[in-house]
């Protein structure tokens, strides 16, 4: 039982990471752009956002807040890694695919470069600490598991309602979907369909930022080059899974967090068991994932991938 | 209206030369950030290796995996699939190679290398099927099956040196450096200078081949129908899915070759990294080569050039090695950007009028 | 509108077009395909920016940036390919473009609903508001338009071949609402078929080319002076008028059932027979299984239940290869994409087919001379305008495609052949020479079968016409009791027999 309570426990904030990214990417591709650089954006959230309160505690503790002016940081150049992932793909409408690997390759090798030179090797921060909530964390079983965790978890299970509001509920989200499902008709009523692919970009950007920024803050506590590790193109994965809902989506992150923390009960629990099999296990569910589940999408958003031209018609 | 060609000349110049300075920028913005000084960074990632006949050497190494691996994903590229996952590929031939290496060590040399690199190559076309009929079959997307099994290869590699072929000699003096043992001398394959050795003549005599495949052949040509327009070749009567996967199959293979012939030439044994992210640089070399074999193999030799210059950057300059996949992502970028905007007939019909104007507003009014 | 120029990379859309309307009137905008029309109105709307000349409003010269300045200016379009997003509701739809709804924080959809049912009700426009898109018909989803606009404050109507995918009696059904409409609102009609123009338009406006070539009251002239200044010459179609000929049955259809790709029933027990040397016009509303079964018989797409009988053989789920292999020629509905390699030079389009045969290549090696031969006698024999047989496909213009596909699929020799919507969006000298082409195959002995929405074609080419509807042959007809009304009424799904 002890042992069930712990890998939920854990399994609820190892999704968190999984969770923003994905619902950002949703944002991304409801509004018709595969973003497959959101593990570029990911790396680069996780580095600045550990960067600023590392610089400012010179490498030693510092007060907490720091460490949410950091994520503000991580939050902003993903915004602007959006911004330029915009002008690539809905400006001079590059095809989005391989521009998305151009994207990762920088956001990595970015995070890396810098990275080397700022903080050298491995160093582990004081990060963000636990907030449980009161009374509610005291509930036996209940409480380890959701009220346990620090606010960042909260805030990304709180936005998942937030996101299906604004994305169902706005007027904001009713462009976003036209958009990604017939831009010609948005345009037609007089919206400015990439202007609304930029927004959700940034959107999108500042997500992936975001769950970098709760890997190195939250999560690890520090970071390395390896700490993405494929979360940007699972978190990718989880919007097919998730067929672009975010309720959906959230259970796909609890399903592949859960795969991942298996492996580190395993560990945990001293059973001889290769570890790299282990760590392989979200991975081949990715792909075990999709085999079932591209063949029929319906409902996808039609213009996923195309880039829009007013003066070319279809 | 008409365009003349001094026109279309310096618009085409003019875009390529805005593209590399946009990219060239960008680089410079990232030195400039950790400090470093940008036209000594540049030069020692570009210029410095090719003053010494050993760094030309090292050079070259890295450009006979690339050239091949570039090979395999523009065939791949060419029929309508994207494979980013020549890491995995090649990782698994780098296995499949030292398995055959290790079983047999007594083999005679021509018998022994061959099997050795043929194993290779299946090692890596079984790693590339299996995204390829995935896609062909299932419509599973190949950017996001060919990452998944990028890691899960990488996993596979390290557990079979970590323990299936883990080197005797590391166990007994317990360093625990996951590696094999250093393999026999008969799947060697012969130096020219340094550490350069004959797989570079197996890269240019692929690269022909590849030329004469794609474009002299109706499989290649089917292979190209497939890959521009799937609805159109299987109206066509060409089994679409069936040339995805066998040019996922090849692509694969030449992943794996690359694998092999990198023991067999280079290290002599599997170590940690071997397959050094060149994977992820194979797809930028394919597409600055334009996909072709005759820009493949000039463009694996500049990055070549562009991976070894990045090794020095850190003793000479103090600049991370990182800073060359920092210069491959923005080179990608570039380049789709830059094909885009070269395609756009709307920005070249508007540009032409105002060229027009500025240089012929005499000979109109005349 | 004054004096407007539109260009487009090699194209001149719109030199010096200047129209006028005043309030209360039906302006009726008229011309060929290609010749300028849609352009032009999209440059009223905003969305395209003209290169010169400006547009008056009462005298007041405007500048739109884009649709929503348009919008306020109280001018309204009912596209051709209908703005619609299909997974979204009518409500939905109209919100896109109804900004009092747009509240901080929340989109008012309740106030939307509202505007719709008011604006239904006044016109008489019967919509469901909570109806999804993708659940109308096509007749419906025109009404979705005219409310859609009509809601955002129109008060000037444009409207882009409003009748092109209704049947004859839904035409009818519109043209009178129009009527109706026209003491509010002033509109302007874009149409090529000039007995709709007649039917409601004061005013007629000629384009061709780009260039306005008259302008005049609808009632001084008739159908066949328009008909004649549309086109600039006299064109005349040809027609079938030799005598019977047809031979042996060449594709039988029996009871033929294939999904679609939402996965209903396309094809839901569907009989068909074309003989040797005759030409079977398939006429319908598009939509109705003309795609499914044309991807049916040529292996594209899976066959639920029954057979397709071709000479003896049964295609029924057999591959494009085998279909191909055993004589079918197959001109496709989406020629850009389907029936071309569009970055494939023209002489690599020609073989696409054949690149097997021994004729183009040995021991699988591409013979490269007899291709560019092939390639230089196909162009010269069907005169394909393209700089060179290396000029790729794709960039040509949607006549020399036709010619191209058309080119390849007759001189392999087929045994028979499946032409769908062949001359969509063509210019006339175009549709002449396909169908010159079409009925000489006919005297061959090929049998033909023609998908077409344009009942003109339909009636002038064909032996025989088979109307379908969801999915079923409602009737076959011989040509000679075959007529535009009783067609419509067929189309429409009513069948006077039963």
């Amino acid at each position: 039982m002890d042992f069930v309570v712990n890998l939920l426990a854990m399994c609820v904030p190892f999704s968190v990471a999984l969770l923003l990214a994905s619902i950002g990417e949703m944002f991304n591709q409801r509004a018709g752009v595969f973003n497959l650089g959101c593990e570029g954006v990911m790396a680069m959230g996780a580095f600045i956002g550990m960067l600023v309160p590392f610089m400012i505690g010179k490498g030693g503790e510092v007060a907490n807040y720091w460490n949410y002016l950091g994520i503000l940081a991580a939050v902003m150049v993903g915004a602007l890694l959006g911004l330029f992932f915009g002008l690539i793909v809905v400006t001079f409408r590059a095809p989005q695919g391989i521009a998305g690997i151009g994207l990762q390759m920088f956001g990595v090798g970015t995070a890396g470069t810098l990275f080397r030179h700022f903080v050298g090797g491995t160093q582990s921060v004081v990060g963000i600490p636990n907030s449980p909530v009161p009374l509610l964390s005291k509930i036996p079983v209940v409480g380890d598991i959701f009220f346990n965790h620090n606010l960042l978890v909260y805030f990304a299970f709180l936005f998942v309602p937030v996101a299906w509001y604004i994305l169902f509920k706005t007027s904001w989200g009713l462009k976003v979907r036209a958009v990604g499902t017939y831009p010609r008709a948005a345009d037609s009523m007089g919206i400015n369909v990439n202007k609304t692919r930029y927004q959700a970009l940034m959107l999108g950007g500042a997500l992936a930022a975001l769950s970098g920024a709760y890997l190195s803050l939250a999560q690890a506590k520090m970071f390395s080059q390896s700490l993405i590790a494929g979360r940007g193109f699972i978190a990718v994965a989880l919007v097919y899974f998730g067929h672009w809902h975010p309720v959906q989506i959230m259970g796909g992150a609890l399903l592949f967090s859960l795969a991942q923390t298996f492996q580190a009960a395993i560990q945990g629990l001293g059973i001889n068991f290769p570890y790299e099999f282990a760590v392989m296990l979200p991975y081949v569910l990715v792909i075990v994932v999709l085999s079932f589940t591209s063949r029929n999408q319906t409902t996808s958003p039609s213009a996923l991938g195309k880039p829009f031209n007013r003066e070319i018609r279809t | 209206m008409k365009m003349s060609r001094t026109f279309k000349f310096v618009y085409k110049l003019g875009i390529m030369l805005v593209a590399a300075l946009a990219a060239l920028l960008m680089a410079s913005i990232i030195l400039w950030m950790i400090g470093a000084d940008v036209s000594q960074t540049f030069y020692t990632i570009c210029f410095l290796p090719l003053t010494k006949t050993l760094h030309m050497t090292e050079v070259l190494i890295r450009a006979i995996p690339l050239c091949i691996l570039a090979l395999g994903i523009s065939i791949a590229y060419r029929s309508g699939i994207i494979n980013i996952g020549a890491e995995g590929q090649m990782a698994m031939g780098v296995l499949a190679f030292t398995a055959v290496a290790l079983a047999a060590p007594d083999l005679p040399r021509p018998l022994l290398l061959p099997m050795a690199l043929l194993a290779g190559v299946l090692g890596g076309g079984l790693w590339g099927f299996i995204p390829g009929i995935l896609k062909a079959k299932l419509k599973v997307s190949e950017l996001l099956s060919t990452v998944m099994l990028n890691y899960i290869a990488a996993q596979f590699y390290t557990f079979c040196l970590r323990v299936l072929m883990l080197d005797p000699a590391e166990k007994m003096t317990g360093s625990g450096t996951p590696q094999s043992m250093r393999l026999t001398a008969n799947i060697e394959l012969g130096r020219l200078s340094g550490r350069l050795h004959y797989g570079l003549f197996i890269a240019l005599v692929l690269a022909v081949l590849v030329y004469l495949l794609m474009w002299k052949t109706t499989f290649g040509y089917k292979m190209r129908a497939a890959g521009s327009q799937d609805r159109a070749a299987r109206y066509g009567g060409i089994n679409v899915s069936k040339y995805l996967a066998i040019s996922m199959i090849i692509s694969g293979g030449f992943a794996g070759l690359a694998g092999g012939i990198e023991i067999a030439g280079v290290h002599r044994r599997a170590i940690e990294g071997v397959t050094n992210n060149y994977g992820f640089s194979g797809v930028v070399v394919a597409l600055f080569g334009g996909l072709h074999p005759a820009g493949i193999v000039p463009a694996s030799f500049l990055f070549g050039l562009l991976i070894y210059g990045s090794t020095l950057a850190p003793t000479r300059v103090g600049v991370p090695a990182n800073i060359v996949q920092v210069m491959q992502g923005l080179i990608i970028i570039v380049i789709v950007t830059a094909q885009m905007v070269l395609s756009n007939k709307y920005l070249e019909a508007r540009m032409c009028r105002r060229w027009n104007a500025l240089f012929h507003k005499q000979k109109e009014v005349a | 509108m004054e004096h407007i120029t539109k260009r487009f990379p090699g194209v001149l859309a719109c030199d010096d077009i200047s129209i006028h309307v005043g309030e209360g009137e039906v302006l009726a905008l008229v011309g060929e395909n290609g010749a300028g029309k849609t352009t032009l109105m999209n440059i009223l709307m905003g969305l395209y920016q003209q290169d010169e000349g400006r547009i008056l409003i009462n005298g007041e010269e405007v500048r739109f940036r884009g649709p929503e300045d348009a919008f306020a200016a109280g001018l309204g379009m009912v596209h051709q390919q209908y703005m619609l997003v299909p997974n979204m509701t009518v409500t939905e739809n109209v919100a896109l473009g109804y900004q009092q709804a747009w509240k901080p924080l929340k989109l008012d959809l309740k106030m939307v609903r509202d505007r719709v049912i008011e604006i239904s009700e006044h016109y008489g426009l019967q919509v469901n508001p909570d109806a999804y898109i993708w659940q109308l018909s096509v007749g419906e989803q025109q009404r979705v338009e005219l409310v859609k606009t009509l809601c955002l404050g129109a008060r000037f109507l444009i409207l882009d071949e409003p009748t092109s995918a209704l049947t004859p009696q839904e035409t009818d059904e519109l043209i009178l609402l129009l009527k109706r409409m026209k003491d509010e609102l002033s509109i302007i009609f874009i149409s090529h078929k000039l007995n709709e123009v007649k039917a409601l338009s004061n005013k007629v406006t000629i384009l061709r080319h780009g260039k306005v070539v008259f302008n005049g009251e609808t009632d001084d002239y008739s159908p066949q002076e328009i008909a004649a200044l549309m086109t600039g010459h006299e064109v005349q179609l040809p027609e079938n008028k030799e005598p019977d000929m047809h031979g042996a049955p060449a594709l039988v259809l029996k009871d033929v059932c294939v999904r679609s790709d939402r996965g209903f029933l396309a094809l839901d027990g569907l009989d068909l027979t074309v003989h040797e040397g005759e030409i079977v016009g398939l006429a319908g509303v598009s939509g109705n299984g003309q795609r499914e079964l044309a991807e049916a018989i040529n292996g594209l797409r899976s066959v639920e239940r029954g057979t397709i009988t071709f000479f003896g053989v049964n295609l029924a789920n057999k591959n494009p290869y085998y279909v191909i292999d055993h004589g079918m020629g197959y001109i496709p509905e989406e020629r850009n994409v389907e029936g071309i390699v569009p970055p494939f030079a023209i002489r690599e389009n020609f073989i696409l087919k054949d690149s097997d045969r021994e004729r183009f290549s040995h021991l699988s090696f591409l013979k490269k001379k007899s291709i560019e031969e092939n390639a230089k006698r196909l162009r010269d024999d069907f005169d394909i305008r393209c700089p060179g047989t290396s000029t790729s496909a794709g960039s040509l213009s949607g006549g020399n495609i036709q010619k191209v596909i058309l080119a390849r699929e007759i001189t392999r020799a087929p045994k028979f052949l499946i032409a769908v919507y062949p001359t969509r969006g063509l210019d006339m000298g175009a549709i002449e020479f396909i169908h010159r082409e079409l009925l000489k195959k006919r005297r061959e002995g090929i049998g033909i079968l023609l998908v077409s929405e344009e009942l003109d074609e339909i009636i002038n080419l064909s032996d025989r016409i088979a109307v379908i509807y969801k999915g079923k042959i409602q009737k076959v007809l011989p040509h000679a009791e075959a007529n535009r009304r009783n067609l419509g009424i067929l189309m429409a799904g009513v069948n006077e027999d039963e």
